[in-house]
């Protein structure tokens, strides 16, 4: 029996279309997977459900949730329903959570306005809660406040909210997508147990579809605004039909890079040696001792001429403290970076900046790595400067074959950021890192913000341009299959340390550290997902 | 301020005009800023009296014909009054944000570009002025340097240039901490290049907004110095001055007392309504806010 | 609640500010033009009488020798003695003080008391007429002086339906009736332009907020919007609130050196302006100190309301 049902639904929000006639059925006791890359209106078809759409919206069509009309609902009653029969989690854990109330207090809200609950009862049921939810009441007290907690732990605390009235839908938008992977796995296994035990229905929206053939029964595919294909999830995977769903699994299927082991040259690029990055804290008390923190901890590794070198960990591991000191944007607090066999922290300002042409970095955010009043011929010609005597032709012929080599024209270059998408700028990035033909690209999670349609295509370019260039890449990620597809060797970085380093594939396939076994572990891979799921069938 | 949103690109100036004739309060903003300046220009060339002229048996006459507003206890004709008290009053704020920007916003992004003592320093004396409340601080400069529009101009420009480089110093800590910048530092440019290059150029739009106000404020604080006597000297009319001498005559000749209060509400309210206008055309995210 | 080291901190901060401060005025007073000795005799004064007055005086003696006097004195609740009063500071700043504090504080709680509802009733009413009139009249409060709108609530209230005295203060010890009804349009006056900007800072605060993901939690949890707003978007909100209040404070300073003057109260605002006006500069001196010192006081427990609204901060100190 259905228990939620969407019908011929369509939404705009000031005027624009945003859903178009989304189908959508949810059964008592399912899981159902909604897959779909940014903007393609997964999430609010799932605030449609909870009529916490914006003001402007303008929704029509038919949302049925245990046989009643949401749409024709007064907003009283359907305060009734939120929280007590249909609950949600949302993606971000960090900001889901009220800064200046205890947690307690806010897992309490719901308990006491839905039940009218007295006080004594409200404090077991919270920490009866706490303590279904993973959080040790022991450890954990209700009177902490979320600034307190990890990520992961705040995500308990949301899911402790949802579920304190035994909901009979939970939705999940995006739940572990802002979490490191281990902890992801421990949150999804969270989800799966307390539907399956409340035998209620969860609606799991996602961009991976590793997670959904995890947790799902059945799948929709979402795509500018409107469901594609919807079909039980072992169908889907065996038999897919839309063209759009065939691409996103190609996407998310990356494959491994053929692995370069030797190299001609035999003295290595860059040599790190027994490097460390020391901050200090904040004092705790006025007389106590000064309190450092090494971000990075005495790391020592090699990059060969040519070879592409992976270093994975979760977030606050000391990655991208270790890249801008690799960059000499830091200075380190000990230890030694030779590049081309120069003392990297020993080089007058003048060698430093003759150095540095050899070395570029790529980041992250496609939207905040460009000054956005500059047009991007000035942007990618920036590092430039680092040449001397560069004439305007050739300045002009430079900046023509870095757009060329990432797949852009000259044309672009007169253009504003703006007017290029996500994957096009980090093309832009990654044109700008080679133009003055370095050795080296440190690239920081470049391809983490991107869909995944787009990252392959990033991630070719990469590859692309390593063979074509000689290119070495430090290329630092928190995924795992990622790193896989573009590195010959990896570093597994946990809290400053380097851990494990290894060739990738043999690290991948036969971790020797504690820490590298439950990352693999906890990574979801599509691949061996599928093969449990036929061998179930 | 913490936060800086950046554009989604440079305006071009056409953009900027489409967006500008469609904001309200822009529009009307732009529009009554627009006639008080040219107000205050006309009165270098013309005025209906002479501001000076004195005029006995003409005096405290009620708004008529002839005398649009009225005329004041020496018989001076409160209109013309009126336009050259725009012109300094506008000249004192004008020059007060000059002052308070020129030296407020170097301070503030040089002190976020370095670390360490000299930013400490420069920022802790702007928290230290700011212990001084403002009109104080000006009614003591004056009182020492003697009281003058000039010495109002300077008085008003020290006060904002905490204002300037506190709000510099915040933008330009959060651009410091943008990839944009590192991908700069790499490429091997120093604090001083990046800050002219990379971070006032990002700056200007909450300058500019910022300007706007405290040059309302100058517009306030001229007006109440200048009724203290402390700013502009007779016989050069000011709307502050015009204020303090209608006092003593508010029972029989309200009208001195209202028109200078409501050239000082009307400049002021179109400089905030500007910029709002201006604030809300720079960053639409903004625009709730209104 | 607050751990020590957070407000030790906060604390040795204000000292030092204030000692500063303390050099600065000194310095400052220095500059202004002006012989003590001759303001007190009068201009036809003997040269011998006059040096002999100031060697009594200890104005002979080195600069940072006559500021270790007058920093002393202050330490032990000294003022000195005015010039043209010939009575001690301390004892002119304590009559007056009991005008200028209870007008500020009256302005404060009056601002405050109207500017939080009505920001919060723009924010829930975004965009609709309620808000867009609110923001209507508070653009148009900001813009209004304060001695401007001081003027016409007397041309109004006390020339036109005399309710209310013009000016002049009828003092506490004729009841305290009749001395709130003498401060009642001063701070009227000078609290609506302080209420127009807070009002529109708490709306802004409070629309960020609602905004938030955790606003949005909240209303999955089932909380209709009012109860949303109330419990988990007013304090969030409060927090740039208290920054404003904080600096208003001293702007309401500065702005009872008009407004006293206007309605000739015997505060502190008015006898800071005889004293420039008389170069009393050790009344001066001594006042200047006080309002600064108030205003670092009003920052500090600004900084402490601080961390009881927000735990964060205070968390940044923990032991």
């Amino acid at each position: 029996m259905a228990l939620l049902e969407i019908e011929k639904l369509n939404l705009s929000i000031g005027g624009t279309p945003i859903l178009r006639d989304i189908d959508l059925q949810v059964d008592a006791g399912e899981s159902v997977g909604l897959v779909g890359e940014s903007g393609s209106g997964k999430s609010i078809t799932s605030l449609s459900a909870m009529r916490l759409l914006p003001q402007s919206a303008k929704l029509a069509g038919s949302i049925r949730f245990n046989g009643c009309e949401l749409t024709q609902l007064s907003e009283q009653r359907m305060c009734h329903l939120r929280g007590r029969d249909m609950a949600m989690v949302f993606q971000e854990p960090m900001t889901a959570l009220n800064p200046v109330k205890t947690i307690g207090s806010q897992i309490a809200e719901s308990l006491q306005f839905h039940l009218k609950m007295s006080r004594a009862n409200t404090e077991t049921r919270v920490l009866k809660l706490l303590d279904r939810v993973g959080l040790d009441p022991a450890k954990f007290s209700p009177d902490r406040y979320p600034h307190e907690l990890s990520g992961g732990q705040r995500q308990r605390v949301v899911i402790a909210i949802a579920i304190a009235l035994d909901p009979k839908l939970l939705i999940a938008d995006e739940p572990t997508t802002a979490l490191d992977v281990t902890t992801q796995e421990k949150i999804l296994d969270l989800l799966k147990e307390l539907a399956g035990e409340n035998k209620s229905s969860l609606l799991l929206i996602t961009h991976d579809l590793a997670v959904v053939a995890q947790m799902a029964e059945r799948v929709a595919v979402m795509k500018d605004g409107e469901i594609v294909e919807t079909a039980s999830t072992l169908d889907f995977f065996r038999n897919m039909q839309h063209p759009y769903s065939k691409k996103l699994l190609a996407a998310s299927m990356l494959k491994p890079k053929a692995e370069k082991t030797h190299f001609e040259d035999s003295k290595p690029l860059m040599r790190v040696d027994h490097l460390v990055r020391r901050y200090r804290l904040p004092r705790k008390s006025l007389f106590g001792p000064a309190q450092f923190l090494d971000a990075v901890n005495n790391v020592s590794f090699e990059i060969e001429q040519g070879e592409s070198i992976g270093l994975v960990g979760e977030s606050g591991c000391g990655k991208s403290t270790l890249a801008r000191t690799l960059l000499a944007l830091n200075k380190p607090s000990d230890g030694r970076v030779e590049f081309l066999e120069h003392d990297l922290f020993g080089l007058s300002k003048s060698e430093l900046r003759s150095i540095r042409r050899n070395m570029q970095v790529v980041f992250q955010d496609p939207y905040g790595s460009f000054n956005p009043r500059h047009k991007i011929g000035r942007l990618i010609s920036e590092p430039l400067q680092l040449l001397e005597h560069i004439s305007s032709s050739q300045r002009h012929r430079l900046i023509a074959a870095a757009l060329e080599d990432v797949g852009l024209t000259i044309d672009d270059a007169d253009r504003y950021p703006h007017e290029f998408s996500g994957g096009q700028r980090q093309r832009i990035a990654i044109a700008r890192a080679i133009i003055t033909e370095p050795k080296l690209i440190i690239a920081d999670e470049p391809v983490s913000a991107l869909d995944v349609s787009i990252r392959e295509q990033v991630l070719d370019l990469l590859n692309a341009l390593a063979e074509r260039h000689g290119l070495s890449y430090l290329f630092i990620s928190h995924d795992l299959h990622v790193v896989r597809a573009v590195t010959d060797r990896v570093l597994v970085m946990y809290r400053g340390k380097i851990v494990e380093q290894g060739v990738t594939s043999q690290v991948f396939d036969n971790p020797q550290h504690e820490y590298t076994k439950q990352l693999l572990a906890a990574t979801p891979d599509l691949a061996k997902t599928l093969e449990q799921l036929e061998a179930e069938a | 301020m913490s936060e800086i949103e950046l554009p989604g690109a440079r305006e071009s100036w056409h953009d900027f005009l489409a967006k500008a004739v469609h904001n309200r309060s822009f529009t009307i903003g732009a529009i009554i800023t627009g006639f008080v300046l040219l107000m205050a220009l006309l009165s270098f060339v013309w005025t209906p009296f002479d501001v000076t002229e004195m005029d006995i048996p003409g005096k405290l006459k009620w708004p008529n014909s002839q005398h649009w507003l009225g005329t004041d206890h020496f018989g001076r004709d409160v209109f013309s009054m009126l336009m050259v008290g725009a012109r300094n009053s506008i000249a004192v704020a004008i020059v007060a944000v000059s002052i308070g920007m020129a030296i407020g916003v170097p301070l503030g992004a040089a002190a976020a570009a370095s670390k360490g003592i000299f930013s400490d320093v420069i920022m802790r004396a702007n928290d230290f002025i700011f212990a001084f409340p403002s009109l104080l601080l000006a009614i003591l400069f004056t009182a020492i340097f003697g009281p003058s529009a000039i010495n109002a101009m300077i008085a008003i420009g020290i006060f904002n240039i905490p204002v300037f480089a506190r709000l510099a110093h915040g933008g330009s800590l959060a651009l410091w901490q943008r990839e944009f910048i590192f991908s700069a530092r790499t490429s091997g440019k120093g604090p001083v290049r990046i800050t002219i290059e990379h971070i006032l150029p990002n700056l200007m739009n909450i300058m500019i907004v910022q300007g706007t106000i405290q040059f309302s404020l100058g517009i306030l604080i001229e007006a109440g110095l200048s009724y203290l006597g402390l700013g502009t000297q007779p016989p050069d009319p000011s709307w502050g001055k015009m204020l303090s001498e209608a006092q003593t005559m508010m029972g029989f000749a309200p009208y001195l007392a209202i028109f200078p209060g409501l050239a000082i509400v009307i400049t002021v309210l179109g400089l905030n309504l500007l910029g709002d206008g201006l604030r809300d055309i720079f960053d639409p995210k903004l625009r709730r806010k209104r | 609640m607050l751990t020590t080291l957070f407000f030790l901190r906060r604390t040795g901060f204000a000292a030092i500010t204030l000692l500063i401060a303390s050099v600065v005025i000194f310095g400052i007073t220095q500059v202004l033009p002006g012989d003590p000795a001759e303001l007190i005799l009068g201009i036809n004064a003997q040269e011998d009488t006059l040096a002999a007055l100031r060697e009594q005086m200890g104005l002979n003696a080195p600069v940072w020798q006559q500021y270790m006097h007058w920093i002393g004195g202050i330490i032990t609740g000294d003022f000195g003695k005015s010039y043209t009063y010939s009575v001690p500071v301390s004892e002119l700043i304590g009559a007056r003080l009991w005008i200028s504090l209870p007008l500020a504080i009256m302005s404060l709680l009056l601002s405050t008391a109207i500017a939080i509802p009505v920001g919060v009733l723009a924010a829930s009413r975004h965009n609709k007429a309620t808000d867009v009139s609110i923001m209507g009249a508070t653009q148009l409060g900001i813009a209004i002086p304060n001695f401007w709108f001081a003027m016409l609530l007397v041309m109004i209230f006390a020339i036109k339906l005399r309710w209310v005295p013009a000016g002049g203060f009828a003092g506490w010890e004729n009841g305290i009736f009749n001395g709130f009804k003498s401060l009642l349009l001063p701070a009227i006056a000078l609290a609506l332009p302080q209420a127009s900007i807070l009002a529109r800072i708490m709306r802004s605060a409070l629309l960020d907020v609602l905004a938030e993901d955790y606003m949005r939690t909240a209303r999955a949890k089932g909380l209709p919007r009012s109860m949303v707003l109330w419990r988990h978007g007013v304090r969030n909100a409060f927090i740039p609130v208290l920054t404003i209040m904080g600096l208003q404070f001293s702007f309401l300073i500065a702005g009872t050196i008009i407004i006293e003057n206007i309605f000739y109260l015997p505060g502190l605002g008015r006898l800071i302006f005889q004293a420039i006006t008389q170069r009393d500069l050790i009344v001066l001196q001594g006042l200047v100190l006080l309002l600064v010192g108030l205003v670092i006081f009003i920052n500090l427990l600004v900084d402490i309301a601080y961390s009881i609204v927000d735990p964060r901060i205070k968390g940044a100190f923990h032991e």
